[in-house]
C-alpha cells in the first residue's frame, strides 16, 4: 500500500516535471538540464558508493568518456546506437576497473578513481594527437535540448527504480551484510568481489549515459572540456549532502546544491572553489549523515521528547559518524 | 642522451620521493588520507616564488622559513581539522571517508586563495639557470642542486626516523598504532607530530619543484596523486619503499617521456601502479598484511 502511493506519487512528480519544457524558456530548460543531469549522476553514485563505501572520484571518467563517444560517433553512427555503444564501454571500463581494485581495501579504489579521469583525458588527448591528428570535435545532431532534458529524465526515473529495486533484491541484501560484516558475509557465501563489481558497473553505466545525452548540448567538445574533475567533486557534494545511502538522499542534495553552484559561479567566479571547499568542510562537520539523515534523527527525536535509542543505519557510508552523535 | 635523460628521471624522482616519503609519514603514522597534500607542496613553491622574486633571497635560504611554516601549517591541520573527525569516529570505518571529505575541502580552500593571489597561469623563476658538465652531458644546475636537496632531506629524515628513540616511537605507532600506547607512546601526539613532519617534507618538495618546474595553482592534484601512488608502491609507512618507489617513478616518466611520448606518462605510471596492486597489494616492501 506504502510502496504503490510512493510510486503513484512518484509518477505524478515525473510527468509534472516532464512538462516543464512547455513553460519554461530557453535558460530555464538549461537548469532543468543541468539539475536532472546532476540528481541522476549522484544517485547513480550513491548507488554504488553510498552501498559499498568505496568513495569513487572517477564520475567524470565515465561522464566524459559517454560525452566523447557521442563526439567521436554523430555521424557516422545513428543516436539511440550511439548511445548503446558509450553504455557498452562504460560497462567495459568499469570492470576492468573494478576487477583489479575492488577486491582490496578502499584506499587503493579512492586513489586510482583519484586519477582515473586525468589518465583517460591523457590519452584521449595522446590518442587523437598523434593518431587523429585532431583535437576537438563538434556534434551536429538535430536533438534539441526539451529532447535531451526528457532522456535524462527518463535516465533519472529509471537510476531511481534501479536504485529501490536494489534496496529489496538479493543484491541489496548481499550488499547489507556485506557493509555489516565482510567476514559473516563470506563465510554465508556471498561472493563480495562480484557483488561490489556488478553494482560498480551499474553505476558507471548510468553515468557514462548521462555524458552522452548530455553531449548534444555542447556543439563543440574537447578532452580539456568532458572531463572536467568539477563534476566528479560535485557529484560526490551533492550525493553526501543528501544521504547517500538512501533512495531520494543524492536527490534532495543534489537539487539545492546545484541552484546554489549556479548562484555562486555566476555571482563569485573567483571565490568559488573557496566557498566550494568551506561548504565541503561544513558538511563533514555538521551534517555527517547527510540531509536525510539529519532528518530522520529530528523525526525521531520529536514524538514525546524522548530520543529514541540509535538505530544503526543500515550502510556503512556516513554512518558511524552520526551515532556519536548525541 | 641517456645520461640527461638519467638524470632528469633522477632529479623528478628524488622530488617525488621526498615528497612521498612526507604523505607517507602522515599516512602511516596518523592513519588519515590527507588530499590536499599537494596543495601544500604548491603553496611552498608560491612562497619560494615570493621569497626569491619579491626579497631576493635564494630559495635555499628561503627553506629555513618555509620548511618550519611547513611544520606548523601540518600540525595545525591535524590539531584543527582532523582531530575532531578521529574523536568522533571513535576508531570506526567512518574516519577514512570523513578524512578525504575534510582534506577535499582544504584542497579546494587553499587552490582558490592561490587562484585569488597569483591567477591561474604557470609561474617559474630562474635561479641557477645555467649548465653542468657530468658525465658528457649537459646538465641545468637548479636540477642537481634540486636533486641533492632531495636526497638531504629525505635521507636525513630517514636516519633520524630510524635511529633517534623519537623516531622509533613514530614508527612504532606507524606499526601497530593500538599497541604503542601500552610502552607508554602518546600516540596522538604522535599523529600531530608526524602530520607536521609531513608538512614540513612537503613544503621542503615544493621549494625543490619551484627551482626546476613551472607551476599553477592547480597542480598540486597532480602531485597528490603521483605522492599517493607512491606510497601504495613502497607500501604505507615505509620510507626506504618511498624513496626507491618514488625513485622508479621518476625515472620511468622521463623515459617514457623522452623515448615513447610526453603524452603517455601517466599511463606508464598507472600501468606500473596496477602491476604492482595486483602483484604485491601490500607495497613492494610491505609485508602481507591482509
Amino acid at each position: 500500500m506504502k510502496t504503490a502511493l510512493g510510486f503513484a506519487v512518484a509518477a505524478i512528480v515525473f510527468a509534472v516535471l516532464a512538462l516543464a519544457p512547455f513553460y519554461l524558456d530557453a535558460y530555464g530548460i538549461g537548469l532543468m538540464i543541468g539539475m536532472t543531469g546532476y540528481v541522476t549522476l549522484a544517485s547513480a553514485w550513491g548507488l554504488f558508493s553510498g552501498r559499498t563505501g568505496y568513495v569513487s572520484l572517477a564520475t567524470v571518467a565515465f561522464f566524459g568518456m559517454g560525452a566523447y563517444t557521442v563526439a567521436v560517433l554523430n555521424e557516422t553512427l545513428p543516436y539511440p546506437v550511439i548511445l548503446l555503444v558509450a553504455g557498452a564501454i562504460g560497462l567495459l571500463v568499469a570492470a576492468v576497473v573494478g576487477f583489479s581494485t575492488l577486491r582490496l581495501a578502499g584506499v587503493y579504489f579512492v586513489i586510482f578513481t583519484f586519477g582515473l579521469a586525468e589518465l583517460i583525458r591523457q590519452l584521449v588527448t595522446w590518442f587523437e594527437t598523434t593518431v587523429t591528428g585532431t583535437l576537438g570535435r563538434y556534434i551536429f545532431l538535430p536533438i534539441g535540448p526539451e529532447h535531451i532534458y526528457w532522456q535524462l529524465l527518463v535516465l533519472c526515473a529509471a537510476t531511481l527504480l534501479i536504485t529501490w529495486w536494489v534496496g529489496r533484491s538479493r543484491l541489496g541484501l548481499a550488499l547489507r551484510v556485506i557493509s555489516d560484516d565482510e567476514v559473516v558475509a563470506s563465510h554465508i557465501g556471498i561472493d563480495i568481489a562480484r557483488t561490489k563489481l556488478a553494482l560498480f558497473a551499474v553505476s558507471a553505466v548510468i553515468i557514462t549515459l548521462v555524458g552522452a545525452i548530455q553531449a548534444p548540448r555542447w556543439t563543440y567538445v574537447e578532452p580539456a572540456i568532458v572531463f572536467n574533475p568539477t563534476v566528479s567533486f560535485l557529484t560526490l557534494i551533492m550525493a553526501l549532502l543528501g544521504g547517500a545511502s538512501r533512495l531520494w538522499g543524492p536527490a534532495l542534495g543534489a537539487i539545492p546544491l546545484f541552484l546554489l553552484f549556479e548562484w555562486l559561479s555566476a555571482n563569485f567566479p573567483n571565490h568559488y572553489s573557496i566557498l566550494l571547499g568551506l561548504l565541503f568542510i561544513v558538511i563533514v562537520f555538521l551534517l555527517p549523515r547527510g540531509v536525510a539523515g539529519f532528518a530522520e534523527d529530528l523525526m525521531r527525536r520529536r514524538p514525546g521528547g524522548t530520543p529514541a535509542p540509535a538505530k544503526p543505519a543500515p550502510t556503512p557510508l556516513r554512518s558511524e559518524g552520526g551515532e556519536a552523535r548525541p | 642522451m641517456l645520461t640527461t635523460t638519467l638524470i632528469a628521471g633522477l632529479v623528478l624522482g628524488g622530488t617525488y620521493a621526498l615528497v612521498a616519503m612526507g604523505l607517507t609519514i602522515q599516512y602511516g603514522i596518523a592513519r588519515t588520507m590527507n588530499l590536499a597534500y599537494g596543495e601544500t607542496i604548491i603553496a611552498a613553491a608560491f612562497a619560494a616564488y615570493l621569497v626569491h622574486n619579491s626579497l631576493g633571497i635564494s630559495p635555499i635560504l628561503g627553506l629555513v622559513l618555509i620548511a618550519p611554516a611547513g611544520f606548523v601549517f601540518g600540525w595545525l591541520v591535524y590539531a584543527l581539522l582532523l582531530k575532531p573527525l578521529v574523536r568522533r569516529s571513535k576508531g570506526g570505518a567512518a574516519l577514512e571517508i570523513d578524512s578525504i571529505l575534510a582534506t577535499f575541502g582544504l584542497l579546494f580552500v587553499i587552490q582558490g586563495v592561490m587562484q585569488v593571489g597569483f591567477g591561474g597561469n604557470y609561474i617559474s623563476y630562474s635561479y641557477m639557470n645555467f649548465g653542468v658538465d657530468i658525465l658528457g652531458a649537459s646538465v641545468a644546475a637548479n636540477r642537481l642542486l634540486a636533486l641533492v636537496m632531495a636526497l638531504a632531506s629525505g635521507g636525513g629524515l630517514y636516519l633520524l626516523l630510524t635511529y633517534t628513540r623519537w623516531g622509533t616511537a613514530l614508527r612504532a605507532v606507524a606499526v601497530a598504532p593500538a599497541s604503542a600506547p601500552l610502552v607508554g607512546i602518546d600516540a596522538d601526539r604522535a599523529a600531530r607530530f608526524g602530520f607536521a613532519l609531513g608538512g614540513a617534507l612537503a613544503a621542503c618538495g615544493g621549494v625543490v619543484i619551484s627551482m626546476y618546474q613551472t607551476f599553477t595553482a592547480s597542480s598540486g592534484v597532480i602531485f597528490t596523486m603521483k605522492a599517493l601512488i607512491v606510497v601504495i608502491m613502497g607500501g604505507v609507512g615505509n620510507l626506504a619503499g618511498a624513496l626507491s618507489a618514488g625513485l622508479i617513478l621518476g625515472l620511468v616518466e622521463t623515459f617514457v617521456a623522452t623515448y615513447v611520448s610526453p603524452g603517455l606518462t601517466l599511463a606508464a605510471v598507472y600501468l606500473i601502479f596496477l602491476a604492482i596492486l595486483l602483484w604485491r597489494p601490500s607495497g613492494l616492501f610491505g609485508k602481507a598484511r591482509r
